[in-house]
């Protein structure tokens, strides 16, 4: 198994080169990463932005932005531009500290999330050993950082709302662990790096999506209702609670909301490429494509490449995902909450035992196909 | 040992003049346990604008332009009954092609409402996607209602004995086009939409009401059909020339959303059927046909008869009601629409009471939406099918 491209060593080796100390130089690199995802977050947020309004448009036989760039794909800037140019209006009897604090809360942990999502064998910011767990513990951060919102806010409706996002992820957040504890088990690993090794080797027919099915499928509609996403947009339900617990909000503190919820999708579509759909692997192994060009793997070029390859295959993924759940948004109604807490305890729970189970006897059982 | 008491406090939440549900500006005082809904208030009357006092004071034409702002999705409906009133009670006849022409208008009209309503119905349960289908075809027909009236939504075309104008050049065939184009679309709205287990779950059991209680409580229309009355005053009333033409009255035994929705999109189909006969039938045929024939045989003509005229005769600016009272109503889509007029001898009706169906049929929404979930309310509230325009009045 080759190491691939490791960036960092090579910037700590130049700089180091240039007449660094190796402690200078690696205090250096610390930020790059962290500025690099931060920035690329924010511009996948605001791409999957621009694909709702345009895809939905689609959808509906409309045409969607068209006059804003090429393909109004200048949109999503006109939305931050007036987002920040707006008066940031707080309700009068409004909690002061709940209210500031709760979208910067949400947006922190989402954005915290993106450290484990990796996008080749040493792109990502930490390799964690708890890796995927810790997505898992940091996104039930984000429904505090609702209710907080809820609260604070002085309003029925965002009461409502805060109170349903509460109900809504603590119910998801155990069928969602469940699925990921399966994937888990099969890689021997919560390092989502780990996770997508363990899915190499036979190109697309080694992906997780083949021997986790169910898994799958249970992953991907607790991400949905974790993100929010129709049929569980339960909390901003338009139709019942005006906007939930974003009733109140304007300016600078609504779009840390709706950064927050698309920054969100975003990274759940990355979990599900990076837990289910192989990650950066590409459907056919990268080793391969080079045997057939006779092309060493230790080539620096090649090396480059493949790292680019994976990037770009991490992102098709996570955006056909995208895809997916803009298309079923603007097609399906939305559930009722008993509905939504009927499914997710009644029926996801089990299945997502019985799935773990499942996984456990095979794993067991065919120790070679199954990670044993 | 002590135990720890949870207890709430009910919620008073208040729904409207301006929420993104109330289908203009009906206010609901809701009391919330949590999700459930333990009562519901509605309180009317953000859209009042005096109708039946003003018109008390109109000539029946001067008072036309305003009607279509009661129900102002089903307007060939108001215009309907606002002539209906004094033809009835001056016993006007109405010319059988103007009788016609008027069928054709108010199916299109009911076609146009039921699409009105079904886009805003997927709506409010959480499915913005079918509001975008519904207005593809509502705007054929608001081109139809162009064409043949001036005018897309006040048109201002139903006279006292017939019809402001005939019908244009090449109506009837752009017409029967848009009928035919019709039928597979709502086939379409059902593949998109009936299936749907999401929408199943959301609509059916939800809001039942039962057979007793739809009668006593007034129900008309769509409401009173889908608990299992067969009550259709186009076949009750026999009024205008609906007794011409083969359909069947859309009813369901369920009495709740789901059935609703289907006796709304049974009458889509059956409106259009209707419109196919009618123009079949059309005597003396499209416009053009029925001038080259007067044209050719001059004026003692068959067709220039009585039959053929798009109004029996032209109406007096000052047409005067006779004496006397009558009640009037027709099927319009959201239930019985219907008229108490007294008449005084003069221009100005002396007491004019509009029965709109809305009105009526939202009076059992209190008793629907108990108990139910809070998400509930919008999709029986939907169902019920209002516009607050002919409710407040």
């Amino acid at each position: 198994m080759t190491t691939g491209l490791d960036l960092q060593q090579s910037f700590v080796q130049f700089l180091e080169g240039v007449g660094l100390a190796p402690g200078a130089a690696r205090a250096l690199w610390m930020p790059l990463p962290m500025v690099a995802v931060l920035t690329f977050a924010t511009i996948w947020a605001l791409v999957a932005t621009w694909l709702e309004r345009k895809i939905s448009a689609a959808v509906q036989q409309r045409i969607g932005p068209e006059y804003a760039g090429p393909l109004g794909m200048l949109i999503p800037i006109a939305d931050v531009v007036k987002l920040l140019v707006k008066e940031n209006v707080r309700p009068g009897r409004a909690d002061r500290w709940l209210f500031t604090m709760g979208p910067v809360v949400v947006v922190m942990s989402v954005l915290l999330a993106y450290l484990i999502v990796p996008f080749g064998q040493n792109l990502v910011i930490t390799d964690l050993g708890v890796g995927i767990f810790l997505w898992i513990a940091i996104s039930s951060i984000a429904p505090i950082g609702l209710l907080m919102a809820g609260y604070g806010s002085n309003n029925k409706y965002s009461l409502l709302g805060g109170l349903r996002a509460a109900a809504q992820s603590i119910s998801y957040e155990v069928p969602l662990a469940l699925a990921v504890l399966a994937v888990a088990m099969m890689s021997n690993s919560l390092s989502t790096v780990d996770i997508v090794e363990q899915q190499t080797g036979y190109g697309i027919l080694s992906w997780n999506v083949w021997r986790q099915p169910v898994g799958f499928v249970i992953f991907w509609i607790a991400a949905l209702a974790e993100c929010e996403r129709l049929p569980f947009d339960l909390p901003e339900a338009e139709e019942e609670l005006v906007a939930g617990y974003q009733t109140e909000y304007s300016a600078v503190n609504f779009m840390l909301f709706y950064a927050a919820s698309y920054l969100n999708l975003v990274l759940s579509c990355l979990l599900v490429a990076v837990l289910y759909l192989g990650g950066w692997e590409s459907p056919i192994p990268i080793e391969t494509l080079a045997s057939w060009l006779n092309l060493s793997l230790e080539n620096p070029l090649v090396q480059v490449i493949a790292g680019m390859i994976g990037i770009t295959m991490t992102l098709i993924k996570a955006y056909f995902m995208l895809f997916l759940a803009i298309l079923l948004r603007w097609t399906v109604p939305r559930v009722r909450i008993d509905q939504l807490l009927d499914l997710g305890w009644k029926f996801l729970l089990p299945v997502g035992l019985a799935n773990l189970l499942l996984t456990a006897a095979l794993k067991l059982a065919f120790p070679a196909a199954f990670g044993g | 040992m002590t135990m720890i008491e949870t207890r709430t406090e009910p919620m008073v939440i208040n729904f409207g003049p301006h929420h993104p549900s109330m289908h203009g500006v009906l206010r609901l005082m809701v009391t919330l346990d949590g999700e459930n809904v333990i009562d519901c208030e509605p309180v009317l009357g953000y859209l009042h604008r005096s109708m039946e006092k003003i018109a008390e004071n109109r000539t029946v034409v001067q008072y036309l332009p305003y009607v279509t702002r009661w129900d102002y999705l089903a307007t060939m409906f108001t215009e309907a009954i606002t002539v209906n009133a004094p033809e009835k009670l001056a016993d006007i006849p109405v010319p059988k092609r103007a009788s016609y022409i008027r069928v054709i208008m108010l199916e299109l009209s009911r076609i146009a409402s039921h699409l009105l309503w079904l886009g805003p119905f997927l709506a409010d349960i959480g499915a913005q996607t079918p509001f975008f289908y519904i207005f593809r075809e509502r705007e054929m027909i608001y081109d139809l209602f162009e064409a043949a009236t001036g005018m897309r939504m006040m048109h201002n075309y139903f006279r006292v004995g017939g019809v402001a104008a005939d019908l244009p050049y090449g109506w009837v065939d752009k017409c029967e086009d848009f009928c035919r184009y019709f039928l597979p679309k709502v086939d379409e709205y059902e593949r998109l939409i009936t299936d749907n287990p999401i929408f199943r779950k959301r609509v059916q059991g939800v809001g039942v009401l039962s057979r007793e209680d739809a009668i006593n409580w007034g129900m008309s229309g769509p409401m009173l059909r889908a608990s299992g009355v067969k009550w259709d005053l186009r076949k009750v009333d026999h009024y205008e020339c609906y007794d011409d033409f083969d359909w069947e009255v859309q009813w369901a035994t369920d009495g709740d959303c789901f059935a609703r929705y289907m006796v709304r999109l049974g009458e889509m189909r059956e409106s259009a059927k209707i419109i196919l006969q009618a123009l079949k039938g059309l005597p003396g045929g499209p416009y053009e046909n029925l001038e080259a024939k007067r044209m050719a045989e001059g004026p003692k003509s068959e067709w220039n008869g009585f039959d053929y005229q798009f109004v029996s005769k032209k109406p007096s600016p000052t047409f005067k009601i006779p004496k006397g009272e009558h009640y009037v109503r027709v099927e319009a889509p959201k239930g019985e629409l219907g008229v108490y007029i007294i008449g005084d001898d003069s221009p100005f009706p002396w007491r004019w009471k509009i029965r709109p169906p809305g009105f009526i049929n939202l009076q059992v929404l209190p008793q629907l939406v108990r108990g139910m979930k809070v998400a509930d309310i919008m999709a029986i509230l939907g169902s019920i099918d209002i516009i607050m325009g002919e409710v407040d009045r």
